[in-house]
């Protein structure tokens, strides 16, 4: 039998559905040519945070919940499209790209994915958790120095979400969480190719520093929720909850 | 944005737009011969991508999986993979470098597939603009007749097939290759074409393209710096 957290209780007990409140949606800038935004009534909730974050945690935790709660889901992340997941692994394992072409690859995953699962997903009423959004890979380009304008305009192809998520973790507890899963620290994940330092535990450290106050100036223009996610799983997951059940009665996410 | 030259780069970008069918290809052929001859550092980029971008563009292309938008990202990933990995390079090393097409044949493509002209100027705006931009312009018969005549098969996206502007291939390609001058003729002015009639005999235009060249850049000082070999 299928472990149950907390909230699942409350979820099942009820036969009542709840439907979530219509919200208005939008794209950040140009959008999709041809979508409607007004057709799209399920919701779009982004879980952003470092490798270690917990993010595949909560992504899990919410989707038993939404679905005892009678909600259909779909999941969506990075790197998990059809036309290029395959050769973006690839170019990950060689980086033999530089830094605009893999910026524009990602970009191209992202499109793919907003195009053909996210938007037919959103039109057909179901519950979009996605497992990170734009703003890592804005993040991840912006601590490499890419102008912010050119981003900016590039991802105003993105929907505006109706909750993000960003798990905060202090650099210490994503170390051990990495070891703990890994045994070793992730190349990219060290920012390694930045050169920040020869020592990989070092690099570590100030990257994830680094991409953690991109996010904070971030968060200023994107106005998404900072959870503190140095507790357990279950008063992380008991705070989303909360929050999205706000979203769904029209009240903000970000309280 | 500025060009090569107003950015401090050594060398200098040629570049040549037009439709299919259009003889551009010809004539860059032609003008890369005539400088090569000259003794200068001249380089005809061949824009070979990636294998990885290869693969990723032409699985999208044959399984249809492209939407406008992605087209254009995908394109433009493989543009930003060349501009990096070779144009930079070589214009940092002083040499002229000679482009059968560049970011306006895709402002002219993905406009036309309903992309916002303003987005996809932004997605380029990483790149420098040519210090010189030939623009071969043709009556559209004169192109489709060159195209059709000579190669039957058109590709689906080639054609414009995933715009449902016809079920006719050949229907769908002239509607698209009008569409894509009407997108060249109004950038013209904007981004400083000079202007070729490409309906003339191919001597007549190599020979404007070599006065052209000639009076906007100074080709004396892109002669190559390797000794010749004594016998």
């Amino acid at each position: 039998m299928k472990k149950k957290y907390s909230g699942i209780q409350a979820a099942i007990a009820s036969k009542e559905v709840v439907m979530p409140k219509a919200s208005k949606r939008q794209f950040y800038g140009f959008g999709i040519p041809l979508v409607k935004t007004d057709s799209l009534r399920g919701k779009l909730i982004v879980v952003e945070g470092a490798d270690g974050s917990g993010r595949s945690t909560q992504i899990a935790r919410l989707r038993d919940w939404l679905e005892g709660c009678g909600h259909a889901t779909v999941q969506v992340g990075l790197k998990r499209s059809t036309l290029v997941s395959e050769e973006l692994e690839l170019a990950q394992k060689g980086n033999i790209l530089s830094r605009t072409t893999l910026s524009l690859f990602y970009a191209t995953d992202f499109a793919d994915q907003l195009e053909n699962v996210i938007i037919p997903s959103l039109k057909a009423g179901f519950m979009v958790l996605a497992d990170r959004y734009i703003y890592t890979l804005m993040v991840r380009d912006l601590v490499r120095g890419m102008n912010p304008e050119w981003l900016t305009n590039l991802y105003g192809i993105a929907l505006q979400p109706d909750a993000v998520f960003y798990l905060n973790v202090s650099p210490e507890q994503l170390v051990e969480r990495n070891f703990s899963k890994n045994a070793s620290l992730d190349y990219w994940e060290s920012g390694m190719d930045l050169g920040l330092s020869r020592d990989m535990f070092d690099s570590f450290l100030k990257y994830q520093e680094m991409m953690a106050d991109e996010f904070r100036k971030l968060q200023s223009v994107y106005g998404f929720t900072i959870v503190d996610g140095n507790r357990t799983p279950e008063a992380i997951n008991a705070e989303l909850q909360k929050r999205i059940e706000a979203m769904f009665r029209g009240e903000p996410a970000t309280l | 944005m500025k060009t090569f030259a107003e950015l401090g780069f050594a060398g200098r970008l040629i570049a040549v737009e037009g439709l299919d069918g259009s003889g551009k290809s010809t004539q860059i052929y032609l003008l890369k011969r005539w400088l090569e001859l000259q003794g200068l550092k001249v380089f005809f980029s061949e824009w070979n991508s990636s294998d990885i971008v290869k693969s990723a563009t032409s699985k999208g292309k044959k399984r249809e999986l492209l939407t406008p938008t992605t087209f254009s990202l995908i394109h433009a990933t493989d543009f930003a993979d060349r501009y990096e990995r070779q144009l930079v390079p070589l214009l940092r090393a002083g040499y002229l470098v000679l482009c059968d097409r560049y970011i306006f044949t895709a402002f002219a493509r993905d406009t036309v597939r309903g992309c916002p002209p303003e987005w996809v100027r932004g997605l380029y705006s990483f790149a420098a603009h040519p210090d010189v931009t030939l623009f071969f312009k043709t009556h559209l018969e004169v192109s489709l007749q060159r195209i059709l005549e000579g190669r039957p098969s058109l590709k689906y996206f080639e054609a414009g097939m995933d715009m449902r502007l016809s079920t006719d291939p050949y229907e769908s390609f002239r509607i698209f290759q009008g569409r894509i001058l009407e997108q060249y003729l109004g950038m013209s002015t904007e981004y400083d074409f000079s202007v070729i009639n490409a309906d003339q005999p191919i001597e007549i235009q190599q020979s404007l393209v070599r006065k052209l060249v000639s009076s906007q850049l100074h080709l004396e000082s892109f002669r190559t710096r390797i000794p010749k070999q004594r016998s």
